[in-house]
């Protein structure tokens, strides 16, 4: 146990770089603001509103599967679009900058104990370039030709090649533009929430008494700053092949009959560069996810994590090996057996840290004052699906089953598990948990239970069919699944039900938008601290927090953060800034 | 503005070995002790920038070594007529030399900024800016003399077409970087002159009163920006 000292005897540590600029006007306190929260909310409702534009795209690819030749406005060519857009999205526009520029911008400051990210200016410029790019991915759907069809990889050739959409016209340009904004602008954020987390601080705040929300975001910053070069590199050569004509991913080629100018590039070289940043960035998605989850489920069920430090250690761990399995996406593309041997072994190693967190998760659940709550339900949800889509992952890491699953719906059906609905139930988790103290209002609990549920059986009904598909053989990337042998009635029938299901489980997300705005001004009160919590952004003195957080004095931090039913306590939580053992059972803190 | 004094309150005896390395590392407050926030920043931004030139000189070489025509030789491709005689890389040492040079001149910026002598600091900085935009100036010389003899992004005429796009992309990006740090030092020149750092002056779009340390910190950038160099030329000219 670690001693702890009188509060008298250290001074609360305000660093003296800490100069905040206060805002004169309705102006710099609403929409150029420096304060992170507002920048968070920013960053959040900027994601929702794009997402809900990949939604409906979701739902225009399952009329076209579920139902083909009934929608004429669904060209073939359209449909490579919705899938293209929808995915890049998904996985950058969505989650990457609601994990990281919501999450993180409203987190890590409360979290660690700091009054703002250290450099409130860059933080947020970082939203407004993420602005700028989101705006710039929307405008290619008015631009002569749509937006890009390439695929959410955007793989050469074939990505800026005639055949493609926009890939003669302006879609494929905006696309690369956008996301080389989107990257700068992360980086804006990314540093701010880095340094933050290493150097800004409370006293008392050790690393290892940190929140597993905060290393989880913290990690995941850190491996965003290291993946999205790859990205950066590869859009601009991609970029100056498309608008220059050089041939960095262009092979001597022959399109409509005519042989092109380019010669001598390596579209390998291409996949290489996209993957070392698209395997790290399932786990910029993920390890949020994991972070927020394991203090929903210590919360709501009562009791500290179990195994913080090895939770601690299987973030790290898992970030640095999600660098070398890159590969493991490009076994169809034809590649050295020893290397596909090298990489689908890294890939199953990532299987033990992963692991031991799942069984860390149901272990803190185990004999615990569970509280059936929204939060811990989508808590819940997570660590099932999780599990789910990870062994389909176990399949796929092995190159003798990915080579013949690969372009089969078994992909879609796992990815979408264990990268898109598993975080996703997190994301709502959290929204049900943090709510209260972004507004000081709780969601509605009815509304709330009907989202729960039919999202939760709503993703299974649309996704577990689809593993099936895939093992029937059913391609994925098709626009029109019809006159193939192995697309029997039955499967028809299941295409058509998936689609249902995509439209109620949309449905049920506009319910949940009703509810965010609604509770706004009619939720029940909440109080500073509703779920009796013990991390420090439920102790601050105004609920929701003003600029600079905590008042006139920063909080010091004496414990750990997940003292929930310690013997002998009053209440079963102690907040981490309350001093003295007060003659308590040990604390379960690692000395 | 002083730093925070950070002093260890519990005397409890540090692990040893790893175990100790990881407590240093997660102890109270600061991941590294008297380090500020825009040292800290700056460093982890030269971290993420190093991956970004790193992916760019792994595609260069991958092209090059995976090409199926000739490169075309450096040597000759680089050398300058002076006099009579193709002396080759005679530009690129020069531009190397400069750059280099301004390195010297950057760190002794930095020692006098530390000094608080606001004269030579500023001095110091303005040359290293101005060596900076000596060599941007002799890479445009560069590059236009390649323009005229035919070298374009996607072709030339001596071999692999990657060669003319590698080179303008990497070169380019590299130059954008130095130009980028001649606006700043001399932006943070200005401050200097001006005083900004002892009045405390907030700036003006950050409203944040800067240091001499930002002197230290623009020289990290600009220290970063020559290494860059040293292994393009490497990478590039010498291969």
């Amino acid at each position: 146990m670690v001693d702890i000292t009188p509060a008298d005897a250290v001074p609360p540590a305000e660093v003296a770089e800490v100069e905040l600029y206060h805002p004169h006007s309705w102006w710099t306190k609403y929409v150029f603001s420096q304060d992170a929260k507002v920048i968070a909310i920013q960053y959040s409702a900027t994601a929702t509103a794009i997402g809900l534009v990949a939604l409906v795209l979701s739902w225009l690819m399952r009329l076209q599967l579920g139902f083909p030749g009934t929608f004429d406005f669904i060209t073939p060519e359209a449909y490579y679009q919705f899938i293209t857009v929808h995915g890049m999205i998904m996985v950058i526009y969505l989650l990457t900058a609601l994990f990281l520029g919501g999450f993180g911008n409203y987190l890590i400051p409360l979290m660690v104990g700091a009054r703002d990210m250290v450099f409130p200016y860059v933080n947020m410029l970082s939203y407004w370039v993420y602005l700028l790019a989101v705006l710039v991915l929307v405008s290619s759907f008015f631009a002569p030709g749509g937006p890009t069809g390439a695929g959410w990889t955007l793989y050469p050739p074939q990505a800026i090649m005639t055949g493609t959409p926009g890939g003669q016209d302006w879609g494929i340009i905006l696309m690369l533009s956008s996301l080389i904004l989107f990257i700068i602008g992360f980086t804006m954020g990314g540093l701010n929430y880095v340094v933050t987390v290493l150097q800004g601080r409370t006293r008392g705040m050790t690393l290892m008494r940190l929140p597993l929300t905060v290393w989880g975001i913290f990690t995941a910053t850190v491996m965003a700053l290291l993946a999205f070069p790859a990205l950066f590199v590869a859009c601009v050569m991609m970029l100056l092949d498309r608008v220059l004509g050089t041939s960095f991913f262009m092979p001597a080629i022959v399109e409509m009959g005519q042989q092109l100018q380019h010669n001598g590039g390596s579209p390998i070289l291409f996949q290489h560069l996209f993957w070392f940043f698209g395997h790290p960035e399932v786990y910029i998605v993920a390890l949020p996810a994991f972070g927020i989850v394991s203090d929903l489920i210590s919360t709501h069920a009562r009791k500290n994590i179990f195994g913080y430090r090895m939770m601690v250690w299987a973030i790290i761990a898992i970030g640095a090996l999600s660098f070398v399995v890159w590969a493991h996406h490009m076994y169809v593309s034809g590649m050295h057996p020893y290397f596909g041997f090298f990489f689908a072994t890294t890939t199953l190693i990532i299987a033990i840290p992963t692991a031991i967190k799942v069984y860390n998760w149901v272990l803190t659940l185990w004999r615990g004052d569970i509280h059936l709550t929204i939060p811990m339900l989508f808590a819940l949800a997570f660590i099932v699906t999780f599990v789910n889509g990870g062994l389909t992952g176990l399949f796929l890491g092995n190159v003798v089953v990915d080579v013949p699953l690969s372009d089969t719906m078994f992909v879609v059906a796992h990815f979408h598990m264990v990268m898109g609905v598993a975080p996703i139930l997190v994301i709502f988790g959290a929204i049900y948990h943090w709510y209260p103290k972004v507004t000081g209002r709780m969601l509605d609990e009815t509304l709330g239970r009907f989202h729960f549920w039919v999202t939760f059986l709503g993703a299974y009904l649309i996704f577990f069919p689809m593993h099936y598909l895939g093992l029937m053989g059913i391609p994925r990337r098709y626009a029109e699944l019809t006159d193939m042998t192995i697309m029997t009635e039955s499967a028809h029938h299941l295409n058509s039900f998936i689609s249902i299901m995509a439209f109620i489980v949309g449905f049920a997300q506009m319910v949940f938008l009703f509810n965010l705005i609604w509770s706004i001004r009619h939720g029940r009160q909440a109080g500073g601290n509703p779920w009796r919590a013990t991390t420090l952004e439920w102790q601050t003195p105004e609920t929701p927090p003003a600029h600079g957080n905590f008042g006139k004095e920063l909080p010091i931090v004496y414990r750990w953060a997940y003292d929930y039913s310690v013997p002998g306590a009053k209440q079963d939580f102690i907040p981490q800034n309350v001093p003295g053992s007060f003659g308590l059972g040990p604390s379960r803190e690692p000395a | 503005m002083a730093e925070t004094t950070l002093t260890h309150t519990d005397q409890a005896p540090r692990p040893e070995g790893w175990q100790g390395i990881a407590a240093d590392w997660a102890s109270d407050q600061r991941a590294f002790k008297n380090v500020s926030w825009g040292k800290a920043m700056m460093w982890i931004f030269l971290l993420s920038d190093t991956f970004i030139f790193g992916c760019f000189l792994l595609s260069y070489m991958t092209a090059r070594i995976s090409t199926r025509v000739p490169w075309p030789n450096p040597s000759e491709v680089f050398a300058l007529r002076i006099g009579g005689s193709e002396i080759p890389l005679i530009l690129i040492a020069i531009m190397t030399f400069v750059l280099i040079s301004s390195s010297g001149t950057m760190a002794m910026a930095v020692n006098f900024g530390y000094r608080r002598d606001r004269r030579k600091t500023a001095i110091l900085m303005l040359l290293t800016a101005a060596l900076g935009a000596t060599f941007v100036g002799m890479q445009a010389f560069e590059w236009t003399k390649l323009i005229t003899e035919g070298v374009r992004p996607w072709g030339n005429p001596w071999g692999a077409a990657q060669f003319g796009s590698s080179f303008f992309m990497i070169t380019g990006f590299h130059g954008t970087h130095v130009t980028i740090g001649v606006i700043f030092l001399i932006i943070i020149a200005r401050k200097v002159w001006r005083g900004d750092f002892d009045t405390g002056r907030p700036g003006f779009f950050t409203s944040r009163r800067g240091r001499y340390e930002n002197v230290e910190i623009m020289g990290l950038y600009w220290h970063f920006v020559d290494l860059v160099w040293v292994f393009i030329f490497a990478f590039f000219y010498l291969w």
